[in-house]
């Protein structure tokens, strides 16, 4: 049986003359994965796609088999956390979650059964009584998140769900969403929080201007990147000697030696070669190897290759 | 019987849905803050009535009273009040929550978007009903209760109850008419004013269209069934309140009905088509 997927063929959207997202084509396994980009690169245009918000101008999307045109089936598998800060007025936090699951057409006891734990999951089950009109930011965001998640669905998409949370709350959360990619479900997360995304991500999908401009894990995408060498860190007591070494192969382009002067950076256009070429001149030298870590393969740096400063901030 | 087992019995379904709606709804329609000028509008003839009863004596007759209750009914509830108050209500539906960013909280429920419709349209008709039906029946009530036993006597044993209710039966309808006329517009069209005023002429103009066009007001059913025809026809106003044709109401009630149905169908599959875009 093939693998549950949310599907994007070919997809365009413009919003009159301007520029969603463009001839966009994604294939997204189950797991958590990350949608970066500076602003206005069209990652809420995708996921508002993706939940049917929006229509598509072109082509075709696909959520676990279900177009986004057919919201009484899509939203039972999908949750979707927006950006958007608003809340129907004269609701507290409990009612807010309560309210929807009926409308989903659930049981009292059941609604409220799955609005507690909701609200147990985010932290929230004390502030449950107030006016969601009193909370603050970051219990807006987690009141929000807790709605998302309430009916247990297969996929969550979630846009910048960490603004405003705290340190605390952001770690609670984040745990939450590798918990939840763990069990299989697909979890979309935008943000521009560059290492949390790092931290979280089981896959990235960088856009700029409205196209994807790569995508896949992180490790992949960075060794598709040939223009840019790789940067390889390695810890050891002589980092001088094997700087010299290294320089005797064609391949390593830079090495710089730490300010400790127990670790030396080394540039490379092959990480491959470059780790055998490590272990021979170890052996020669009786060299000391405390670590050898790749440098550059985090979102962080493959952002920077791919996008730069030209989109802005991320 | 649970969501899941719901799921494949959608008329059980749909009617959990169109309940848990109209809690939401119902609230919104009946206390909001952007329903005062509605409350004024439905207020205002319940308190004249209230204070000629209290205070205008006993120089003219109760069949008077009624002639001018039925004035007040034919001019100002069903081709002002109700009019304007069904746009407030109706209108606001969707188009309050696209203002307040609130509409994506529904289109993200598993819910169609056309049981979304027609729920939200029967909490507006609800509350329409509510605030016009109750100042329908409450300023008739007052307009003749300084006649005392005289008017017990007319309602409870002469036409007065009969009339009463046919005076409530058409503002519902008229609530029904208008309620899924500007529940369309409110969901096509971005400003409601244009095509307020756009029908508030086209019903106005009614008397002069031919008898076709005339099929497709509101008012065109509404006026023959007030219960009083023979308000005076002298004076400029006197073709707002009289038709010339009357309408049965076996024809006028069913066909009522079903042009509503068919605008609420219509608003019902635009609805599918609705984009949450809060920022255009």
């Amino acid at each position: 049986m093939p693998e549950p997927r949310i599907v994007f063929e070919n997809v365009s959207r413009f919003y009159g003359e301007v520029l969603g997202v463009n001839r966009v084509n994604l294939s997204i396994p189950p797991g958590i994965t990350s949608l970066v980009g500076p602003n206005g690169s069209g990652k809420t245009t995708l996921m508002n796609l993706m939940a049917g918000l929006i229509r598509p101008s072109r082509g075709s999307i696909q959520v676990l088999g279900v177009p986004p045109g057919r919201p009484e089936e899509l939203f039972r598998k999908m949750g979707y956390c927006t950006q958007f800060d608003a809340f129907p007025k004269g609701l507290t936090g409990y009612q807010f979650i309560y309210s929807f699951l009926l409308v989903h057409g659930m049981l009292e006891s059941e609604a409220d059964k799955l609005t507690r734990e909701a609200l147990e999951r985010v932290s929230m089950t004390q502030a449950a009584d107030r006016l969601v009109a009193a909370y603050s930011k970051g219990m807006r965001q987690r009141i929000k998140l807790a709605q998302a998640i309430a009916h247990r669905p297969r996929v969550l998409v979630l846009d910048e769900p960490l603004n405003g949370l705290d340190p605390m709350a952001r770690a609670e959360t984040i745990a939450l969403f590798r918990q939840w990619g763990e069990e299989g479900r697909h979890v979309i997360v935008s943000s521009h929080i560059l290492h949390e995304v790092d931290r979280i991500s089981d896959q990235v999908i960088l856009l700029s201007h409205g196209y994807v401009v790569a995508e896949g894990e992180i490790q992949g995408v960075r060794s598709e990147v040939k223009d840019q060498p790789m940067q390889v860190l390695v810890r050891c007591d002589k980092p001088a000697v094997l700087a010299a070494r290294l320089f005797e192969r064609d391949n390593v382009v830079e090495a710089k030696v730490s300010n400790d002067g127990k670790g030396l950076l080394v540039g490379t256009r092959d990480a491959d070669s470059l780790y055998l070429l490590l272990n021979r001149i170890v052996l020669d030298n009786g060299l000391e190897i405390e670590a050898v870590a790749p440098a550059d393969d985090d979102v962080n740096s493959v952002y920077q290759y791919l996008i730069g400063s030209e989109g802005g901030n991320a | 019987m649970t969501w899941n087992e719901v799921a494949t019995q959608p008329w059980m379904l749909w009617r959990r849905q169109v309940a848990a709606i109209l809690r939401l709804e119902l609230k919104k329609s009946l206390f909001s803050k952007r329903a005062w000028w509605i409350y004024f509008l439905t207020a205002g003839p319940v308190l004249i009535t209230a204070v000629h009863s209290l205070f205008s004596g006993h120089g003219h007759t109760m069949a008077e009273d009624n002639m001018i209750f039925a004035g007040i009914f034919q001019v100002y509830f069903l081709r002002l009040g109700i009019f304007f108050g069904c746009l407030g209500i109706f209108s606001n539906l969707f188009r309050a929550e696209v203002l307040e960013r609130t509409l994506h909280y529904y289109f993200m429920s598993p819910v169609r978007r056309e049981v979304l419709a027609v729920s939200k349209y029967i909490a507006g008709l609800i509350a329409a009903v509510i605030y016009f039906g109750g100042s329908v029946v409450l300023s008739f009530l007052f307009i003749s209760a300084h006649w005392g036993p005289v008017f017990q006597q007319y309602l409870m044993h002469g036409p007065g109850l009969s009339e009463l209710g046919r005076y409530a039966l058409t503002a519902a309808l008229a609530c029904v008419g208008y309620g899924s006329v500007f529940l369309l517009t409110g969901v096509i069209i971005r400003n409601p004013l244009i095509p307020a005023a756009v029908v508030f002429v086209w019903e106005n103009l009614n008397p002069f269209l031919p008898s076709l066009l005339k099929k497709f007001s509101v008012i065109f059913y509404l006026k023959s069934l007030c219960p009083t025809g023979e308000l005076p026809t002298d004076g400029a106003l006197a073709f707002l309140a009289t038709s010339a044709n009357p309408t049965p109401a076996w024809l006028a009630i069913p066909g009522l009905l079903i042009v509503s149905a068919l605008l609420l169908a219509y608003a019902a599959a635009q609805a599918r088509r609705l984009e949450v875009s809060y920022s255009e």
